[in-house]
């Protein structure tokens, strides 16, 4: 049985391959962004080993890049999200949202708030 | 461009790394991982230093050590179980092709084995010597060193107050301390039955500190003086089925004891295994009035003292801290000797329970080490077999070799089928060799006097046994896996491999090694059998036919003795009989405190002293060389010493007879003098030894039976004048004869032990011979007929077939002698009294080893010799 659960790191990953899109998600950029945008550090393993986990779980597709000049013409697995993924993203936001406006103090500060 | 531009200026990633990644990296995986890692260490680069991205690169390569990216072992594994199904099958159909190698085989490897569980077990049985008691690490016997005449002499016995002084004074390091008494046999009556049995008396501390196993009543049962602890055998004999607890039973037919215990019979590997019941200590100091006077006295030694450590102290502080307190408190009583104690641990009672000059100089693991020795040569021998006939044989299955190489079999594989052929064979052995020590196990107990069982049940028994096959099969199956499988395919096909000169060196190499060690056992066996015979031809100084001894534990007889010994005259029932205090056996009084006329003031004489009835030396038959025997008739005999040959010479004595010599305060009369009696061990010199008149009670009655009428008759008669007399005592008697054919037990136990065990060496190592020259033989059938095609006599050709072989044998006997000087001369140290090595044994020896291989190859080259050369020409 394949675990189909979204931990907090994948989610971040997941939706740093929906950012970045189809030209720069592939570890090294997801990797380098990560880090600029929560300021953690993280090694290139870890991200690819998330990443090919989450393939398994269904979330992502991946296929190799055209080859380049840069990298000594290496070509890179670009990561792009599935439908699927893109699902139990939403719910998982969803999810937090529910419980978000059952917390007592805060609900109401988010109850004007708009997500898309 | 850019990476030109790196590539001077050393910008790269760490080869080290990258070679690490690529050795561990999914192959599919490495393009992108490398990309990636290249991009990290340019852009590394940027942000800082050349060493910082070289860091930051290994670091990225040693986080790809996930188990995504690792790569699996590049062999894809095919089923191996069938192919190991192949390699027993193959294995199996080899051992029935070839039936005599397979038993030949077979059959030296498991005997080989055999005796190498038997020597495991009583190996195993010896270091657990004493292991029964749970605080075995803990126990220790205190030693008395004595120095007298510049020597230091070591006992177990011990003052009386002793036990008391190290309990107060070091009541921090012993938890208890425990005087007791020698075990000796003691007479134990039930109403109308009676046995001897062993025993002693001990301190009410003692069950516990030994850990016996209480099947009724409790530990501390021996706090009331008219108690007494049980073994449950004796409880078994003495009550059959009815609960002995609070039962009263009669020690000596003196003091009635309650039982307060009953314990599980402690096993044969310790020291205390012989205690069939346990006496209260104060009942020993009660019943015996003479004790009184030396209770608080320390310059008496009386009895052994045991101890228990507490966990935490150490035992060679302890001993620092107690050597001295017999010296500190002896005061200046009349021996004013040296005399420190110190602490034997219980687990080296047994193994290394020799003293000389007060140090511990080892014993029995002497024999630990020679049987081990001898348990792994013997295995070595039955394994060298194996090695050699699968060598040998290696030539008939190159083309086995060539076509499995040929198919695509990998040397490892070759190896593992060459590996599982001999545990295959060693498996079969293994069994065999099991049903072989089952049913040799009585007969070695018997032997070598133990109680060994196999442990079935103990898991690290088999434990044991797998390593053992493993090992075995590995040991005896290396060389034939690790040559065979070294052919190359194509010359074992054309069957272009014949074994090299190395080969057969390397088997005439292990022939030798095998020969020299049957025949170094052959001769120690035939060195153990000489020193015992030649002890046992040595003169024993009395006459031991028709002759028993009686140990008297009451006074009946004593009382009686004049009565008893003119009916049993009157009756022709005896020659003679007479009382002493010691058996015949034994010394059992040394005292000291003698002077006589020209006596070093310095010199510190002591004497082995019997006293005994005036018929004595009538009834032993003893031998006078000067002067007379005691006479019943002169009263003034009572003051007069007979005294053995030793004593004359120890004293320095020109004419000793009349000489008169002080003791005790007064003076006695040398009456005469007898040949050396052999009392104590017959392989020591015999101590000097005085005899006295008795004074009162003596411990042993002794009867020369009378030549006319037959030993069962004369028994009968003494057991009715013993019942008559001493009414409850067990009659319980020694032959002379037999008593003293007890002395060469320990050397005729080693003896049988090593014959056998020679045996066995030698017939495996025939074993091999056979099966070896039995190939040579079939190898040369071609070259045999030729020969005899061409003339050449039976006679011839057995030589030309048998001289190999006996080389091989003369040079094993030629390097076995130095080895057997030297060891044989070690085991013969330990014996003042004893024999040469003459150099007839190793001829005798080496004629016999070679007469053994002729036998043994003779069979093979006489077939070979007087086939027809028509039918070996014509094969093929």
């Amino acid at each position: 049985m394949k675990e189909t659960k979204l931990g907090e790191f994948e989610e971040v990953i997941l939706l740093l391959v929906g950012i970045l899109g189809e030209e720069d998600a592939y570890s090294f950029k997801i990797t380098k962004e990560f880090k600029d945008q929560t300021g953690r550090s993280v090694s290139i393993g870890a991200v690819h080993s998330t990443l090919s986990r989450m393939e398994d779980k269904g979330f992502l597709t991946s296929e190799m890049g055209k080859a380049t000049s840069e990298r000594g013409g290496r070509r890179k697995r670009i990561y792009s999200i599935t439908a699927y993924g893109r699902r139990t993203l939403e719910m998982s936001r969803d999810f937090k949202i529910s419980l978000w406006k059952q917390f007592p103090q805060f609900g109401f500060e988010f109850d004007g708030l708009k997500f898309s | 461009m850019l990476k030109e531009l790196l590539k001077k200026e050393k910008k790269i990633p760490p080869k080290l790394a990258n070679r690490f990644l690529h050795w561990f990296l999914r192959d599919d995986l490495a393009e992108e991982v490398e990309g990636d890692l290249e991009e990290q260490f340019l852009a590394c680069l940027e942000d800082g230093s050349l060493f910082k991205a070289k860091l930051n690169y290994c670091y990225q390569v040693l986080n790809y050590l996930r188990p995504f990216a690792i790569r699996n072992s590049n062999l894809v594994y095919l089923n191996q179980f069938s192919m190991f199904k192949n390699y027993f099958k193959i294995g199996w159909r080899n051992l029935f092709k070839n039936k005599g190698y397979s038993f030949i085989n077979i059959g030296g490897l498991a005997m080989g084995m055999a005796v190498a569980m038997l020597i495991g077990l009583w190996v195993y049985d010896e270091l657990t010597f004493n292991k029964y008691h749970e605080n075995y690490d803990q126990i220790a016997k205190v030693m008395q060193h004595t120095t007298a005449n510049d020597q230091i002499y070591t006992g177990n016995q011990h003052p009386f107050p002793l036990s008391d002084g190290l309990k107060n004074s070091y009541s921090e390091d012993f938890k208890y301390v425990v005087s007791a008494t020698e075990i000796q046999e003691h007479i134990i009556t039930n109403g109308e039955k009676n046995f001897n049995e062993l025993g002693n008396y001990m301190q009410v501390d003692g069950p516990e500190m030994l850990s016996l196993q209480m099947i009724k009543g409790h530990r501390y049962g021996l706090e009331n003086p008219n108690s007494i602890l049980i073994s449950r055998s004796l409880a078994e004999r003495l009550f059959s089925n009815e609960d002995p607890l609070n039962k009263i039973i009669k020690l000596d037919n003196r003091d009635e004891l309650k039982i307060t215990g009953v314990y599980q019979d402690v096993p044969k590997n310790s020291t205390f295994h012989e205690l069939a019941f346990i006496a209260p200590w104060d009942l020993f100091l009660s019943s015996n009035p003479w004790t009184k006077p030396y209770l608080d006295k320390w310059g008496y030694d009386m009895s052994p003292v045991y101890v228990q450590l507490h966990p935490n102290a150490e035992i060679n502080e302890v001993n620092h801290k107690i050597k001295d307190i017999i010296n500190n408190n002896v005061g200046d009583e009349f021996y004013n000797n040296d005399q420190k104690i110190s602490l034997h641990p219980m687990d080296k009672w047994h193994l290394y329970e020799e003293f000389s000059n007060g140090e511990n100089i080892g014993g029995n693991i002497r024999f630990v080490w020679l049987f081990s020795l001898i348990g792994i040569f013997v295995l070595l021998l039955a394994c060298i077999n194996f090695m050699n006939l699968s060598t040998a044989r290696s030539e008939s299955r190159t083309r086995e070799v060539g076509i499995r190489k040929a198919i695509g079999s990998l040397r490892s594989q070759l190896i593992y089928q060459f590996f599982s052929e001999s545990i295959l064979v060693v498996i079969f052995s293994f069994v065999i060799a099991l049903a072989l020590v089952t049913y040799s196990l009585p007969w070695f107990n018997e032997v070598a006097n133990k109680g060994m069982e196999i442990p079935w049940t103990i898991p690290l028994f088999w434990m044991t046994c797998i390593g053992f096959i493993l090992l075995t099969g590995i040991l005896a199956g290396c060389y034939p896996a690790i040559y065979l499988s070294s052919f190359q395919a194509i010359k074992a096909l054309k069957g272009a491999i014949r074994s090299g000169h190395l080969a057969i060196k390397s088997r005439q190499l292990l022939v030798v090694f095998q020969f020299t060690i049957s025949v170094i056992l052959i001769i120690g066996t035939i060195i153990v059998y000489r020193q015992i015979q030649y002890t046992k031809d040595r003169p024993v100084g009395y006459n031991r036919e028709r002759l028993i001894s009686v140990n008297m534990r009451t006074n009946d007889i004593h009382d009686h003795f004049e009565v008893i010994r003119n009916q049993l005259l009157a009756s022709g029932t005896i020659v003679e009989m007479s009382e002493s205090s010691c058996p015949l056996n034994s010394y059992c009084t040394g005292l000291g405190n003698f002077d006589w006329a020209g006596k070093d003031p310095e010199f510190l004489a002591g004497f082995s002293v019997f006293w005994t009835s005036p018929e004595y030396g009538k009834t032993i038959g003893w031998k006078l060389l000067d002067g007379r025997d005691f006479s019943r008739e002169i009263a003034s005999d009572q003051r007069g010493m007979v005294i053995n040959q030793t004593a004359v010479k120890y004293m320095g004595l020109e004419n000793p007879v009349g000489q008169t010599i002080r003791h005790d305060e007064k003076d006695w009369t040398i009456l005469g003098v007898v040949d050396d009696l052999i009392v104590g061990s017959p392989y020591e010199s015999v101590r000097p030894s005085i005899y006295m008149l008795a004074p009162g009670v003596s411990q042993v009655a002794s009867f020369r039976f009378s030549p006319e009428i037959s030993t069962q008759v004369a028994l009968e008669r003494i057991e009715s004048i013993f019942k008559e007399y001493a009414q409850g005592v067990p009659f319980e008697y020694q032959f002379a004869d037999k008593q003293y054919a007890k002395k060469f037990n320990n050397e005729v136990r080693i003896g049988k032990l090593s014959s056998v065990f020679s045996i066995l060496a030698i017939l495996i190592s025939c074993l091999g011979l056979l099966g070896l020259s039995s190939f040579t033989a079939e190898k040369r059938t071609k070259e045999i007929g030729i020969r005899k095609v061409l003339g050449a006599s039976t006679i011839t050709l057995w030589k030309l077939l048998s001289k190999e072989f006996i080389i091989l044998v003369i040079l094993s006997c030629i390097i076995a002698i130095p080895f057997v000087l030297y060891f044989s001369g070690k085991w013969l140290e330990n014996y003042e009294y004893r024999t040469n090595i003459p150099w007839w044994i190793f001829a005798y020896a080496s004629l016999g080893a070679v007469l053994i291989t002729l036998l043994t190859i003779s069979y093979q080259a006489v077939k070979a010799a007087l086939m027809n050369p028509v039918k070996s020409l014509r094969s093929e």
